[in-house]
C-alpha cells in the first residue's frame, strides 16, 4: 500500500508541475506535451518514456487496489458482527472515506484517460493540440466536466491527506517527534497536489488561460 | 438518576443475541460503571432472571479485564479511562446508555458481554518474551538502560492488554497492542538477542488469529485506557522493514 502509493504521489507531483506549463501559453504547452512523447530519443521510440511510465504506474495501481482489497477483505472478516451503536472518535474524515474516495478517483482516472488521452469525449480529436483539449474541454458549456473533475481533485485531496501520513507510519518513518510533522507534510502535500490541479479548470473559466 | 439501559444479550457463543432495554432507578452518580451494572445485577436475580454477565477483576484500572462498548465508545467518554474507573457522574439523568462486548472475529462473545481474548495470549507466546538466566535477580543498574528509552518502553509497557484498541479499530486490527509489545521489549538491552524474529513471530500470530490490518485511523490509541501512542505502530513497522532486511 505505502510502496505503490508513493510511486502514485510522485506521479501526480509530476502531472501536477507539468499542467501549470499551461500558463507559460498555448505554444509552450503543447510543445510540452510534444516532448513528453519525445523523452529518450533517438535511444526510444515516439511515445517510448511514455508507455513505460504507464505500464510502471499500472503496476503500481494495481499493486495499490490489491492491497486496499486484502485489507478490505480482512476488515470484513475480523468484525463479523456489527455495533449497534457506532461512533467514530477520532479517526478524521479522509481516513474513513479511504476506500470509497479510491473508488471515485479511480473512476476519474479512467474517465480522464478518455477524456484527455484517447480524446474519446473531448471535442478537440486532435491529439497534437494539447492546450485546445483542455480549453475546449472545460469551457463552460461542459460545466459538469468540471464539476466531476473539481470533485474527483477534492477527494483525491483527501485521499493524499491521510494516504501520505499513513505511508509514512506503515514504512516506519514516524515516531512521537516526527508525528506532528509528518501530518503536516502529509496536509501540505495534499493542499499543494490539489490546488495545483484544481487551478487550470478555473484558469480556463475565467478566460485566464486561451 | 434513572436510567435506560440497553444491553447486548447473549446467552452463548451459538446464540445469536439481542440488546435488551433495562430501566434503572436511584443510580448514584459516585457508582463506578460496573457498581450500576452490580446494582441492575442484584435486581435481576432478586427477579429470578439471569443476571448480565460482563468481566472485571481489579477494579482499580491495572487487571485489563473490564471491557464494554459504551455509547459506541470501548471504556466509554472519559479519556485514558477503564469501565471500572468510570463513573456515573459522567451521564446524565434519564440517558439510554447502550452496552455492548467487543466486537471481534478473534474476541468471540462468551456470554452477554463477556468476550474470549485469548487470541491476544497467543500473539505473547509467539513472540512477548525475552530470554533471562532464571534464579536470583540481577543486581540493579547490572545493565544500564537509557533514561529516554526506559521512559518510552515503560510508557508502552503500560498496556494492560484489554483489548479497546481492537474494539475501536475500524478494521478489527490488533495492531497498538503488539505494537506496544514490540515497542517495550525493542527499546530495552534486554530485548535485542529476539528482536528481529519477535516481530515477525507476533505480525504472523496476530494475523493467524483473524485480526484486521492497519490503516492508520488513529480510533485505537483514542480510546486506549493507558494512552498507548501511536507511534508505536510506526516502531512496530521499522523494526519489521529491518527484521525482513535482516533475514534477506
Amino acid at each position: 500500500m505505502a510502496i505503490s502509493g508513493t510511486v502514485l504521489v510522485l506521479f501526480l507531483l509530476l502531472h501536477m508541475i507539468g499542467n501549470l506549463k499551461i500558463f507559460f501559453g498555448a505554444e509552450a504547452f503543447d510543445h510540452y506535451a510534444h516532448w513528453l512523447r519525445e523523452i529518450g530519443a533517438p535511444l526510444l521510440p515516439h511515445s517510448g518514456f511514455l508507455w513505460i511510465q504507464r505500464v510502471g504506474l499500472l503496476v503500481a495501481l494495481g499493486l495499490h487496489v490489491w492491497s486496499a482489497a486484502v485489507l478490505t477483505i480482512r476488515a470484513r472478516k475480523a468484525r463479523p458482527v456489527k455495533y449497534a451503536h457506532r461512533k467514530p472518535v477520532q479517526g478524521s474524515y479522509a481516513a474513513r472515506t479511504m476506500r470509497w474516495g479510491g473508488v471515485i478517483v479511480f473512476l476519474f482516472v479512467v474517465y480522464h484517460i478518455l477524456d484527455l488521452t484517447t480524446r474519446t469525449f473531448n471535442p478537440v480529436a486532435d491529439t497534437s493540440q494539447a492546450n485546445a483539449a483542455i480549453v475546449q474541454g472545460f469551457a463552460p458549456g461542459r460545466w459538469y466536466v468540471t464539476a466531476f473533475y473539481v470533485l474527483a481533485v477534492v477527494t483525491l485531496g483527501f485521499h493524499l491527506r491521510h494516504g501520505i501520513w499513513s505511508g509514512l507510519q506503515t514504512l516506519g518513518v514516524s515516531n512521537a517527534r516526527r508525528e506532528r510533522v509528518l501530518q503536516g507534510t502529509a496536509f501540505a502535500v495534499a493542499f499543494v497536489i490539489c490546488a495545483g490541479f484544481l487551478v487550470v479548470p478555473f484558469a480556463v473559466l475565467t478566460g485566464l488561460v486561451k | 438518576m434513572s436510567l435506560k439501559l440497553r444491553i447486548w444479550r447473549q446467552a452463548d457463543a451459538a446464540d445469536k443475541g439481542s440488546m435488551v432495554t433495562y430501566q434503572l432507578q436511584n443510580v448514584s452518580p459516585d457508582m463506578s460503571f460496573l457498581e450500576m451494572l452490580d446494582v441492575l445485577n442484584e435486581r435481576l436475580t432478586l427477579d429470578g432472571e439471569d443476571p448480565v454477565a460482563f468481566d472485571h477483576d481489579c477494579r482499580e484500572g491495572i487487571c485489563g479485564m473490564c471491557s464494554l462498548v459504551i455509547n459506541g465508545i470501548p471504556h466509554g467518554p472519559e479519556k485514558a479511562t477503564t469501565t471500572c474507573q468510570l463513573h456515573m457522574r459522567h451521564f446524565s439523568d434519564g440517558q439510554t446508555i447502550d452496552i455492548e462486548p467487543w466486537r471481534a472475529a478473534a474476541f468471540p462473545v462468551v456470554k452477554d458481554l463477556v468476550v474470549d481474548r485469548r487470541a491476544f495470549d497467543k500473539i505473547i507466546q509467539a513472540g512477548g518474551y525475552i530470554s533471562a538466566p532464571t534464579g536470583s535477580a540481577p543486581d540493579a543498574h547490572a545493565t544500564p538502560v537509557p533514561k529516554a528509552d526506559a521512559d518510552l518502553a515503560f510508557e508502552a509497557a503500560t498496556c494492560i492488554g484489554c483489548g479497546a484498541c481492537v474494539a475501536a479499530c475500524p478494521n478489527g486490527s490488533g495492531m497498538l497492542f503488539t505494537a506496544a509489545k514490540i515497542t517495550h521489549l525493542g527499546l530495552m538491552p534486554q530485548g535485542q538477542p529476539e528482536r528481529n524474529t519477535r516481530v515477525i513471530d507476533m505480525i504472523n500470530a496476530h494475523d493467524e488469529a483473524g485480526f484486521g490490518g492497519c490503516t492508520n485511523t488513529g480510533e485505537c490509541t483514542s480510546v486506549c485506557p493507558k494512552g498507548i501512542p501511536l507511534e508505536t505502530i510506526s516502531r512496530l513497522n521499522k523494526d519489521y522493514r529491518q527484521a525482513l532486511r535482516a533475514a534477506s
